[in-house]
């Protein structure tokens, strides 16, 4: 069975993120940047399926989109126990958006042959999650998504997912689209033998003509969103604190709430 | 004026606020039409009028509810063939998020998520980056596809009375191949739900697990209950509750948070409410850096005193 993870290369959420003056994009050069935290859980999962399986011909491969910093994203997923990487990089994919992503995504994931393909929740980033059904949608796969615990069982896969109002358990077959929650598991660190080994495992580099694109069909001249402005929000003012001594917190605090008018 | 479509978000024919104010803002764009999938469309339909759907789509077919998204997505791009929407805007939870960007690729189409306000145009305002950033975006191919995020407009009433149209989709076997074998429903709370609360009471490492007193300030206040990352990933409060970049993302008029030191995942997740409250032991926890209001001090004293207080006032 042939596993893909697809792992997004985003700026460090606990680092300074900010936005390129120039197009309004997403500074992702100019700042540092990991594998998006959320994405480690779908390699951990890739990992375990394949470990609970025969020992056949399984392989676990990371997939990312992004520009040269990205390979980072790989590496991390190969010293985590990937098998190979794919790494799309082309100067005509800058500026993509969710719509265009997922187009790329798709040509490769096709020309992989992949049989399960493995996204986390969402990114730390953009975090709108939609790329897994934009993905299906674009394959003709069925997707099962946010799960909380993934059982493979022959070619059906199982997936309970926590959502606001039930617990469901939703299934489908292989060939399929998974998304995992950062409920599903607790993904390994990397071991020193790991590091050790990412650096003899293969990763592919492909540009757009590889994947049969186009620039035209990518980038940010063919999104289909535009951001007009961007502003940072002004920075909160300082309020009031208090130190609680014999009830005085507890006293302030109600009389808070009610000059504010929350009682 | 254009049609725009709103997609119905309910339960059994309840509908959720959520849908009050996708009406509310399909009104700025243009005329609001709500498709309703599934079962209780009347039940629905006094609500529906009274925030101006000006017609109901009612799509019945039974595959829409057994199996998952795609159906629900090939439904709305039946309907908006038909219909030719200006702007098409649904509900920002996870559901909703999936069938927008399944008929986003459907349709061809730029699509936004988690907007905070749409306003004319449409241009939508969206809180990114943790709450550090408002971006304002507009969707320049396609028919706008939005996902509008709860408490994005206050509800306003604009009496109609829409006509109830029934509407045959055809559902492919490609959208049947995911599906629902089993389903247990939430127990419910009795609590306000966590996303369109307007006040919410959290929860985190310094309830060393006992939410007992977080939840009795909550029901004090009328409020809902979250729970930051650390306190669910100790098994304290369930996932569902959890408030933050992996859980939900919250804008209430009034956040409580108690035991919460304020890290990165948890503010992208209520930094943009409008009122913060902080109750923490430790004065360096840079939740203080965003509260309106502080208490340096114990919550396990503070709160059941505050709570006492809070029920004397208001009885």
């Amino acid at each position: 069975m042939k596993i893909v993870v697809c792992a997004k290369f985003v700026p460090d959420a606990t680092a300074d993120r900010r936005f390129r003056s120039e197009d309004n994009t997403v500074d992702r050069a100019g700042v540092d940047g990991l594998l998006s935290e959320l994405d480690e859980y779908a390699v951990e999962t890739a990992l375990t399926v394949k470990e609970a399986g025969d020992g056949g011909d399984d392989a676990v491969t990371i997939l990312t989109v992004g520009p040269e910093q990205a390979a980072d994203a790989v590496k991390k997923g190969l010293q985590m126990g990937a098998d190979a990487g794919v790494h799309v990089v082309d100067d005509a994919i800058h500026g993509s958006d969710a719509v265009a992503t997922s187009l790329i995504l798709s040509k490769a994931l096709a020309k992989l042959e992949a049989d399960l393909v493995v996204f986390g929740m969402g990114s730390t980033d953009g975090g709108m999650g939609v790329v897994p059904a934009m993905v299906s949608e674009r394959l003709g796969l069925p997707a099962v998504t946010l799960g909380s615990e993934v059982t493979v069982d022959g070619q059906t896969v199982r997936i309970r997912r926590d959502g606001d109002t039930a617990s469901e358990t939703i299934e489908g077959t292989l060939p399929l689209v998974l998304s995992v929650s950062d409920q599903a598991n607790e993904p390994r660190y990397p071991s020193f033998k790991g590091i050790m080994a990412a650096k003899k495992k293969p990763v592919e580099t492909w540009s757009l003509a590889d994947l049969e694109l186009t620039p035209e069909q990518v980038g940010g001249s063919s999104a289909w969103t535009e951001v007009v402005e961007v502003t940072a929000r002004p920075p909160r003012s300082a309020g009031t604190i208090v130190t609680d001594e014999d009830g005085s917190g507890a006293a302030g605090l109600v009389e808070f709430l009610s000059t504010n008018k929350f009682l | 004026m254009s049609n725009v479509l709103v997609l119905v978000d309910h339960s059994a024919g309840t509908v959720r606020k959520t849908t009050a104010e996708l009406l509310t803002i399909a009104r700025r764009l243009g005329e609001p039409v709500a498709v309703f999938i599934g079962d209780g469309v009347q039940d629905a339909l006094p609500a529906l009028g009274q925030y101006g759907a000006t017609k109901v789509i009612a799509l019945t077919n039974p595959d829409l509810s057994q199996y998952l998204v795609a159906p629900k997505a090939e439904a709305l791009q039946q309907v908006a063939a038909k219909i030719e929407p200006s702007a098409i805007l649904i509900s920002s939870n996870a559901e909703g998020k999936e069938i927008a960007a399944r008929l986003a690729v459907k349709l061809d189409s730029g699509l936004i998520t988690d907007a905070v306000d749409v306003q004319a145009g449409p241009v939508t305002t969206q809180s990114v980056f943790a709450g550090n950033f408002t971006v304002q975006s507009k969707i320049t191919h396609g028919t706008p596809i939005i996902t509008v995020k709860p408490n994005a407009a206050t509800p306003e009433a604009a009496e109609t009375s829409p006509e109830v149209e029934e509407f045959d989709v055809t559902i492919s076997d490609a959208a049947k191949t995911a599906r629902i074998t089993d389903s247990k429903p939430r127990e419910a709370t009795g609590r306000p739900e966590l996303t369109e609360a307007a006040i919410i009471v959290s929860g985190g490492r310094g309830t060393g697990g006992d939410f007992g007193p977080i939840e009795a300030f909550a029901d004090s206040l009328g409020a809902a209950v979250g729970a930051s990352r650390a306190a669910v990933d100790s098994g304290w409060y369930p996932h569902a509750y959890q408030v933050g970049q992996t859980g939900k993302t919250v804008s209430p008029q009034l956040y409580v948070a108690a035991g919460i030191s304020g890290a990165i995942q948890h503010r992208a997740g209520m930094q943009t409410s409008k009122t913060i409250v902080a109750v923490n032991k430790d004065p360096e926890a840079p939740i203080f850096e965003l509260v309106d209001f502080g208490v340096v001090g114990d919550l396990h004293k503070v709160l059941p005193t505050a709570t006492e207080e809070v029920t004397k006032r208001k009885s």
